[in-house]
């Protein structure tokens, strides 16, 4: 199998055009010593019937929601991806083209990219979106970037209650950003403003997520003030699915607000590709890293959209760039944007309060001790199981049930929490059965 | 908008496309014809605070086009005392008047012999031809 | 063409929710939303329709020719979006536990090996989202090796070439290093003695492509290579242009340390309109212990992870990478399998045969086979007909191509990078030649068909200026400008002088 166009009558002629006698004569430049010298060490050729098969093989090792009822979440979730999303993105104009450099080519693509950044900007109360980031975790490095070259100053609070791994890549960046990380820790699942307050006296920023780690709703104006009273900026970290529901980041006094943005439209797709999203005040557009899509006019008066603001990009600014990214996650963001428009602003309060009401539903239903009893909870709650909570997963998996994420491995005195996500996937009768089979596996 | 070339008599310059004009114990600074013209309009102004501390040879504001972004560098020491509002407004006015209303900042010099080491016209020119 | 918040109407909707009948809990009043968000309110017909529009205002491969220079624009197959989309694949949940993901993890595995194969080089990590993501990795993996040497505090530079992808430069920033840019030749190869006096103790390493940015195979590699070993530090290679020499030159064998490979250039991951990506890292072994984690391991039969790793880095970005690019490129390299070197021979077959039909109707600035992409100069035209590079682009878009990259490498004043891909058929090639022919022609005899191009798109040259200034980067809805009433630029920016 292979997509080769060229006939052997086509190589004879171009040869001669070119001069040469053989393929071998325009590797003639690379050095013997550098030469590969053997067949490359990989499986013979497939056919496409071939490739089929042995993926189709390969798929059916994994246990993919729909071969099990799964509650799993902390971080992704089992959103559902309506079927224009999959039309939209299977356009080849939009699939197989590039960077949008030659814009006269790409009005497609570039006023698709503007309207995401509107659509952004309505749910985060933002004044300047970019055109995508990699994905959740990346976003929150981009935004101590910002906020360090914004404060000139050169520590980062997170807080406690943010996803692991959110935290564990600005830990990654910020030695080459020259940063020092400070977390604080969380209080029954939420953050104190006090504290943080404290923490952030000498900080560029303040990260907080809301809905938290644990699903839990922040204070998150007074996380963004506390931060504020000591000019670090404040930074949101929200689920998109809740801003039909929960109010603007920029509503309640953030500098910047960014998310993963695979909850809006994109497949779980064991992690990615998806796309991180970032927001910000127009204080901060110079400093923004990554794409934005501007709007303008030609000659004629007929309005178009190009990339805009470039100079801060790598391609012109080089070694003062406000970042490397080039290639980022343009389609997925475009699956965002279909999503989020097939919503509307009803659909997606709707989506918001479904998640709630199936929650607290299923916190009911289920009749487990709450891990944080006294905190509201958007679309996921802890549980406290009294049991190791991984033995109880493989345990209810064996039911064709996966109950929800082991907790333990990311914070202390955890090992018996079960982390349990609702999406609007799930219905009443599935949480029965989820009762059920952890009555099941409780069982003494 | 295109302006003609020129590099007055009464100014002096660096070599990194910068002018002073000496009034007494302050300058007033700016970009060189060559150097707008190098960079397209400009979009943007990005000035040093008054009373920030400026150094000759280092870098004090950053001016935008399009398509490139350069840093301005200071031809002497000293320390701003006014920075053109006109320009922060309208970026494109250097370019129409690189000499004159697309002044940058005026300073109060703080270091009056380094003088000395700017180029006169001529030997702006001769750098220009060299380079 | 309206914007789709122009094709709003209040009270309408395209999805909507099962109902479940339960009660809402009450939100605290301090959290609640006050203002709903203002998205589109579209029936699915429309909707359709709308996105049907902006697709066909937009060029992709599918569409035609798009050789655009450093960005191996080959064709994406079909199969491997019906391979991503298996649900064992699209709809596995990334904290599915080992158990769970048996298949995934081996193809993650499988890809490690077969990258590793195809660079010369013994350890890969998926994790890195993108090329520009896989050179910041790169570099934090050479801090960690000098950390744990007791050398980074010496070694703070890196050496880059001046015809460098603009990436390199901003990577060594973000990962707190300092630049030393070394000269290319006359011959577009690294210039050797200013490369040896630049290249020292504080030296931490080299980023470099090869074949160049210009499309040219560096003569001199196994010197360079020993120039870097002997003072100590390390080379980066950075996979761009490897569609040249899979399975004939292995960067591992050219000396390189450290690779990042672009899996949405050589290995046929779909752009989407600038991205998804994936931009993996292969290692030498004395680099491995400093991986992103968790790595994917294989024990017996069984696939895992790995996140003892003491001296890792980190965590890059979430989970292990972007796995649905890991689906499709591993189906491109299955379908080859060896024959891999037959892709990067008819690439370069592809791009020295446009280079002889070329090469005398525009300026060559380096006179040498090239390799899988090559860069002409418009600047005759300019000199004489007062015509671009960007004009040349411009009309290419009239004879149904999409233009080569334009104004890079910087080295090269007006500049235009062709790489044609090994996907392409001679025919393409030829129209695509004639093309370029007839506009070489044009723009001697009538070069206000180059300066008043592209026509026929649903827009002419955008005022690039404008957009800088007036900065409208959202719908603003009842605030939102008209910008048509706005006097347009006198000339629309023109490309970089060279500043």
């Amino acid at each position: 199998m292979s997509y080769l166009a060229l006939t052997d009558a086509d190589r004879e002629a171009m040869l001669e055009e070119i001069g040469v006698s053989s393929i071998e004569q325009l590797f003639a430049e690379v050095p013997a010593g550098v030469r590969l010298g053997r067949e490359l060490d990989l499986r013979p050729a497939m056919t496409e019937q071939e490739l089929t098969a042995y993926f189709e093989e390969l798929a059916s090792e994994n246990g993919h929601i729909g071969a099990e009822l799964s509650f799993l979440g902390a971080g992704m979730y089992d959103h559902y991806v309506p079927a224009i999303v999959d039309a939209v993105l299977q356009r080849g104009e939009f699939l197989t083209a590039y960077t949008p450099y030659q814009p006269e080519l790409s009005q497609g693509v570039l006023q698709a990219i503007f309207e995401y950044q509107t659509a952004i900007c309505e749910l985060t109360g933002m004044d300047v979106s970019n055109a995508s980031g990699y994905d959740g975790t990346t976003v929150a490095a981009d935004a101590c970037f910002i906020a360090k070259h914004a404060t000139g100053r050169t520590r980062v609070v997170l807080t406690e209650a943010t996803n692991p791994q959110v935290r564990q890549v600005v830990k990654t960046y910020a030695p080459g950003f020259g940063l020092e990380v400070v977390e604080v820790p969380h209080r029954d699942g939420s953050t104190d403003p006090d504290e943080v307050r404290a923490a952030a006296g000498d900080a560029a920023c303040v990260i907080f997520q809301h809905p938290n780690f644990f699903g839990v709703l922040e204070p998150a104006a007074e996380l963004a003030a506390a931060a504020s009273d000591v000019e670090a900026l404040p930074v949101a970290h929200v689920d998109p699915l809740s801003l039909g529901v929960l109010e603007a980041p920029g509503r309640y006094g953030c500098a910047i607000a960014i998310g993963e943005g695979q909850s809006a439209g994109n497949y779980l797709s064991y992690g990615g590709p998806h796309y991180g999203f970032l927001a910000a005040r127009s204080d901060f557009i110079r400093r923004m890293p990554g794409r934005i899509v501007g709007e303008t006019t030609d000659a004629a008066g007929n309005r178009g959209y190009v990339l805009t603001l470039q100079t801060r990009e790598q391609h012109i600014r080089r070694e003062k760039a406000t970042s490397n990214i080039t290639t980022n996650q343009t389609l997925l963001a475009l699956a965002g944007l279909v999503y989020l428009s097939w919503l509307g602003p009803e659909g997606l309060r709707e989506v918001g309060e479904t998640c709630m009401a199936l929650a607290e539903h299923a916190k009911k239903r289920l009749g487990l001790p709450l891990l944080f009893a006294n905190q509201t909870t958007f679309k996921e709650f802890g549980v406290r199981l009294g049991r190791p909570a991984q033995e109880v997963v493989r345990e209810a998996r064996e039911r064709g049930v996966h109950p929800g994420y082991a907790l333990g491995r990311d914070y202390p005195g955890m090992d018996d929490v079960l982390l349990v996500a609702l999406t609007e996937k799930r219905t009443p009768e599935e949480i029965d059965r989820l009762a059920d089979v952890l009555a099941e596996v409780q069982a003494p | 908008m295109a302006v003609a070339e020129s590099y007055p008599d009464d100014l002096r310059y660096h070599p990194e496309h910068d002018w002073a004009r000496l009034e007494g114990g302050e300058a007033v600074f700016g970009i060189t014809w060559f150097a707008q013209d190098a960079l397209g309009e400009l979009v943007h102004f990005e000035p040093p605070e008054e009373g920030a501390t400026l150094t000759k040879d280092q870098s004090y504001a950053e001016v935008e086009s399009v398509k490139a972004v350069t840093d301005v560098i200071a031809p002497l020491s000293g320390e701003v005392l006014e920075v053109n509002g006109a320009v922060t407004e309208a970026p494109e006015t250097v370019n129409e008047d690189p000499y004159g209303a697309g002044w940058l900042v005026r300073v109060r010099l703080t270091e009056p012999t380094e003088v000395e080491s700017l180029l006169d016209p001529d030997a702006y020119k001769q750098h220009l031809a060299d380079s | 063409m309206k914007l789709i918040y122009e094709k709003s109407q209040a009270g309408r909707r395209a999805g909507r929710l099962p109902e479940h009948g339960l009660p809402v809990p009450e939100l605290p009043d301090e959290l609640s939303r006050t203002e709903p968000p203002r998205l589109p309110e579209l029936a699915e017909p429309d909707l359709m329709r709308h996105f049907t529009e902006l697709s066909s205002r937009n060029f992709g491969i599918d569409t035609g020719f798009y050789p655009l220079g450093s960005c191996t624009m080959k064709h994406n197959p079909r199969v491997n979006e019906r391979l991503a989309a298996l649900p064992g694949f699209r709809d596995l949940h990334p904290h599915q536990g080992e158990d769970g993901a048996q298949g995934a993890l081996r193809l993650c595995w499988e890809l490690q090996e077969v990258l590793a194969e195809v660079t010369g080089l013994d350890a890969v990590s998926l994790q890195p989202a993108a090329g520009s993501q896989g050179e910041l990795t790169g570099l934090m993996l050479m801090h960690a090796y000098f950390g744990d040497r007791g050398e980074d505090d010496e070694r703070r530079k890196i050496v880059i070439p001046d015809t460098a992808h603009g990436t390199n430069p901003a990577s060594v920033t973000m990962a707190g290093y300092e630049l030393t840019p070394v000269q290319t030749d006359a011959r577009g190869n690294i210039d050797v003695e200013d490369l040896r006096a630049k290249v020292d103790e504080h030296t931490a390493g080299l980023m470099l492509t090869n074949p160049s940015t210009l499309g040219l195979f560096d003569e001199h590699i196994e010197d360079i290579a020993g120039i870097f070993h002997d003072a100590g530090a390390l080379m980066y290679y950075d996979g761009a242009n490897l569609n040249a020499v899979c399975g004939i030159s292995r960067p591992g064998d050219m000396g390189f340390d450290i690779v990042h490979i672009n899996l949405h250039k050589t290995f046929s991951q779909p752009h989407g309109g600038g991205g998804p990506g994936g931009g993996p890292i292969a290692v030498g072994k004395r680099l491995e212990q400093f991986l992103p984690v968790p790595a994917i391991v294989r024990e017996g039969d069984r696939y895992g992870f790995d996140y003892d790793r003491p001296q890792t880095i980190g965590k890059v970005r979430g989970f292990y990478g972007p796995f649905g690019v890991f689906v499709r490129s591993y189906a491109f390299i299955l379908a080859y399998g060896p024959r891999l070197r037959e892709m990067s021979e008819v690439a370069v077959l592809n791009a020295n045969y446009l280079l002889a039909r070329l090469r005398d109707a525009y300026e060559l600035p380096y006179d040498r086979l090239c390799m899988h992409e090559f860069v002409l100069s418009a600047r005759p035209f300019k000199r004489e007909h007062g015509v671009t590079a960007l004009d040349v682009a411009k009309r290419l878009m009239d004879y149904g191509f999409h233009p080569p990259t334009v104004y890079f490498p910087l080295v090269v004043s007006e500049a235009l990078m062709i790489e044609p891909t090994e996907t392409e058929a001679k025919e393409t090639l030829d129209s695509f030649a004639d093309a370029m022919l007839a506009i070489a022609r044009e723009a001697a005899e009538e070069p206000e068909q180059l300066k008043s191009a592209p026509h026929g798109r649903p827009v002419g040259r955008l005022d690039e200026v404008k957009a800088a200034k007036r900065v409208l980067v959202r719908y603003g809805f009842e605030e939102h400008p008209d910008l048509s009433g706005e006097p347009a630029a006198a000339a629309v920016a023109d490309a970089p002088k060279g500043v």
